[in-house]
């Protein structure tokens, strides 16, 4: 497995872009930190006036930083034969899946296990979250740091791509611990 | 840095031993970290499993068992365990629990190995019990008074100084008037600019040249048949080795040592201000309390003693605060109490009169042991004259030990709530009976036998015939070792008392899992601990009654394997210093002292050195079942 997670300029594909990108193999024993992956890229479109601020990524850095097709075929490479594990797959699955599709014509198609839709799973939502979930907001709840803390993880600071694949990883381990078992189908977790 | 790391690195930056690791290692370790979660109540491995990692706790708390099923110790974040598994045969002697849902770091087998060669600390920490131990009680040693402590405070005396154009004659005159050992000589500046000017008081620019001695006058003058008019500046050849006022004495000691001279003067800036002989330093080494165990003997009356009170804890926490070690503040305190308890005699004596027949006023616990701490309670006796007759003597003696206990317990020493004082009847008795109380206590044991066998065989003279206390101490000395009965039910007695296992959050962890919110490090470390290597100095015949020399006198002997009585004197050392360190916060933050110390104030380092001396005292207290077994009842 490998967990992944991105910085954004926003939510939308369309209109946002990449930052940055963190990869951490694991398995359900161990995260290895010692094979981590972590990139920077420029985003094609200029980054808009409001100056955005990334925590820990200053704007000189990504100035400075290649465009993601420099690095499409490592990142793939690196993807390759590993099951990808992100919190909320609407992100990283659709902006990978435009980037792709804008430098090499076609896009990218790729499972994933969300740990955010197996801990909505878990916490089987009242009505009302439902639809605060249906207007497009995540329900509050199973937000990566809040989940954490229902498994006596610890808090990290959050927003960056390598700490929250970290964190992310961390999360599914638990989540299995404590639900699941080792032997689980994979078509029961994923997505 | 990679921000990436610095999550992990923070963390594992705040607790030992990471927390001395270089900026580069701590970088290098953050990025080897691989990181496992256990849910609570899960194994994170079993016995005799293969470890490939050093464990770091990031989150959570787990517990490492014994082969038995025993609790070993409990561990929470910023703990590290496995590293004796690492550093034997990796195979899993503790297996370890998780209590609670917990976040593993682990670190790889080799770059735990490439800690250990780089970071000397990281290597002292990890391995087991007395090196870290040993390691810490010789830092604290380091720490020590003479480092500290300015030459200045030393060189209080304004130097004797003559021209270089007097004669050895004036020049002994003025050292004889001054009553000084040594002169400075002084002449004119070479140049405007010489860098050794410094101005005298009377506005004249001057260099000091030289130096002359006693030792000068007779080896340099006398033998050599020189005449008295000699001119000093023709026995001076080079410009004297001083030292600055502000360096350390510990710096001015080596000094001397190394340029094998006595005297040293010393300057501020350019101009000498006093110095400095071999002497004073060793004056200094032993003058702590001296100046107030001088003062007690000055005092003229009983309320007069009990004002010095305040002084005691001053010194007290002065000793501390200096660096000294539990030794020479045991010691110290020790004199003082026994300064006044002489000085409380003197006084009764005053009143009372010469006593009808001579005696020995005795000193037991922790006084007799010149282990002493600022939380004590009196325990003494009075031994008498055999020709003491009750009818006629007692009434003095009485009196006598009323004066003495009453105006210790002024002075701050609390009446003994057990009742072992000289005014109870049964402690102020004639030698023979002594000698009979000693030796049916030592032949036929029981609890309460047990019990007085542990306070009075530490005994000391303080006043009057010692040598009824010495015949007492060889008494005691040489029927003990040969009554392995009394021995082995000594050995039972010292472990009515144990250690904790350690340390957990907030808690005073126990063996059997318990949490506590205190510890009394007396009940639970330094009297254990007492106990125990009495029973081995009983057994060994040692004479001796502080608890460090009974351990020199039982390493001359085969009663302990290899390293034990090292061991127990670093347990020793350590617990005494933590109990002696927090009753220094408790008076300087203006709370009564005590024993007890709370986990919370209790820094990291600490814990994990008063985890191994727990350790090493339940070790030994193990050991002492073993090597002290019941004889058995029939012929």
């Amino acid at each position: 497995m490998m967990a992944m997670d991105m910085e954004t300029t926003g939510l939308d594909e369309q209109r946002h872009a990449i930052v940055s990108i963190g990869l951490v193999p694991f398995d359900l024993r161990r995260i290895r930190m010692a094979q981590r992956r972590y990139w920077i890229v420029r985003p094609p479109r200029p980054l808009s006036e409001r100056s955005i601020t990334f925590h820990h990524i200053t704007h000189t850095e990504i100035e400075q930083a290649p465009d993601l097709d420099e690095i499409l075929d490592e990142l793939l490479e690196a993807m390759a034969g590993h099951v990808m594990v992100v919190h909320y797959r609407h992100i990283e699955r659709t902006f990978l899946n435009a980037a792709v599709k804008a430098r090499r014509g076609e896009g990218i198609h790729f499972p994933v296990i969300d740990t955010m839709s197996l801990e909505a799973r878990l916490h089987r939502q009242p009505l009302w979250a439902r639809f605060r979930r249906w207007m497009g907001r995540p329900p509050a709840s199973i937000r990566l740091p809040d989940s954490r803390t229902r498994y006596g993880l610890p808090p990290y600071q959050a927003h960056h791509a390598l700490i929250d694949a970290l964190a992310t990883a961390e999360l599914l381990q638990a989540q299995v611990a404590h639900h699941y078992r080792p032997d689980t189908p994979l078509s029961e977790v994923w997505n | 840095m990679q921000a990436e790391l610095l999550e992990i690195r923070q963390h594992m930056g705040q607790f030992p031993p990471f927390d001395q690791l270089s900026d580069d290692l701590l970088d290098e370790l953050a990025g080897q970290v691989e990181v496992g979660y256990f849910q609570a109540d899960t194994d994170i491995y079993r016995h005799d499993d293969v470890v490939e990692h050093l464990h770091y706790i990031r989150s959570g708390a787990i517990d490492l068992y014994r082969r038995n099923g025993d609790l070993y110790n409990r561990l929470s974040e910023g703990d590290i365990f496995g590293q004796f598994d690492l550093l034997r045969d990796q195979r899993v002697r503790f297996p370890a629990r998780a209590i609670e849902d917990t976040l593993i770091y682990f670190i790889p087998h080799a770059m735990f190995r490439r800690l250990c060669e780089l970071d000397e600390n990281f290597a002292d920490f990890v391995e087991v019990e007395r090196p870290r131990l040993e390691a810490t009680v010789d830092q604290q040693r380091k720490g020590h008074e003479m480092l500290v402590t300015k030459v200045r405070k030393l060189a209080s005396r304004a130097p004797v100084m003559v021209e270089s154009d007097a004669t050895v004659q004036e020049a002994a005159q003025h050292m004889g008037e001054h009553n000084a050992s040594s002169v400075l000589v002084l002449a004119a500046p070479q140049a405007d600019d010489d860098s050794h000017a410094f101005t005298l008081d009377d506005g004249r620019s001057r260099r000091m040249v030289g130096i002359l001695t006693d030792h000068d006058l007779r080896n340099r003058v006398l033998a050599e048949g020189l005449p008295a008019s000699t001119q000093v500046g023709q026995l001076i050849d080079d410009r004297p080795i001083t030292i600055q006022s502000d360096e350390s004495v510990y710096e001015a000691m080596l000094r001397m040592l190394r340029n094998n001279i006595h005297h040293l003067p010393v300057l501020y800036r350019r101009r000498p201000i006093g110095v400095l002989h071999l002497s004073d330093i060793v004056r200094h080494e032993t003058n702590s309390s001296l100046y107030l165990v001088d003062n007690i003997f000055r005092q003229p009356n009983v309320e007069a003693l009990a004002a010095l009170k305040g002084d005691v804890q001053a010194a007290f926490v002065r000793m501390v605060n200096e660096g000294d070690n539990s030794q020479m503040v045991g010691s110290s305190l020790s004199s003082i109490g026994r300064s006044f308890t002489r000085r409380l005699l003197e006084l009764a004596e005053e009143e009372l009169g010469p006593p009808p027949v001579p005696y020995c006023f005795m000193a037991l616990g922790s006084m007799a042991r010149n282990e002493q701490s600022i939380v004590t309670d009196q325990d003494n006796a009075l031994v008498l004259d055999d020709r003491f007759d009750p009818e006629q003597h007692d009434a003095y003696f009485l009196t006598l030990a009323q004066r003495v206990s009453d105006g210790l317990a002024a002075c701050g020493y609390s009446y003994c709530k057990g009742d072992v004082m000289a005014t109870n009847s049964r402690w102020r008795q004639p030698l023979r009976v002594w000698q009979q109380y000693f030796s049916d206590w030592i032949d036929n044991p029981n609890a309460e036998r047990l019990l007085h066998s542990s306070i009075f065989f530490d005994l000391d003279s303080v006043h009057g015939e010692e040598a009824f206390a010495e015949r007492l101490q060889d008494l005691v000395a040489e029927r003990a070792s040969q009554r392995p009965r009394f021995l082995a039910a000594m050995a039972r007695n010292a472990l009515n008392r144990t250690p904790p296992l350690g340390f957990f959050r907030t808690f005073v962890m126990e063996k059997d899992g318990k949490q506590n919110n205190t510890i009394n490090l007396k009940r639970r470390g330094t009297a254990p601990l007492v106990d125990l290597i009495r029973v081995h100095a009983l057994a060994c015949g040692s004479r001796a009654q502080n608890s460090f020399e009974r351990l020199e006198d039982i390493a001359k002997t085969r009663l302990l394997a290899g390293h034990s009585g090292e061991r127990l004197r670093y347990a020793l050392e350590f617990i005494a210093m933590v109990r002696i360190r927090h009753q220094v916060i408790d008076i300087q933050e203006e709370r009564e002292p005590d024993n007890d110390i709370e986990p919370e104030n209790v820094s990291d380092r600490e814990r994990h050195n008063l985890k191994d001396a727990f350790q090493v005292l339940s070790n030994a207290q193990k050991f002492l079942k073993f090597r002290y077994p019941m004889p058995s009842q029939k012929r």
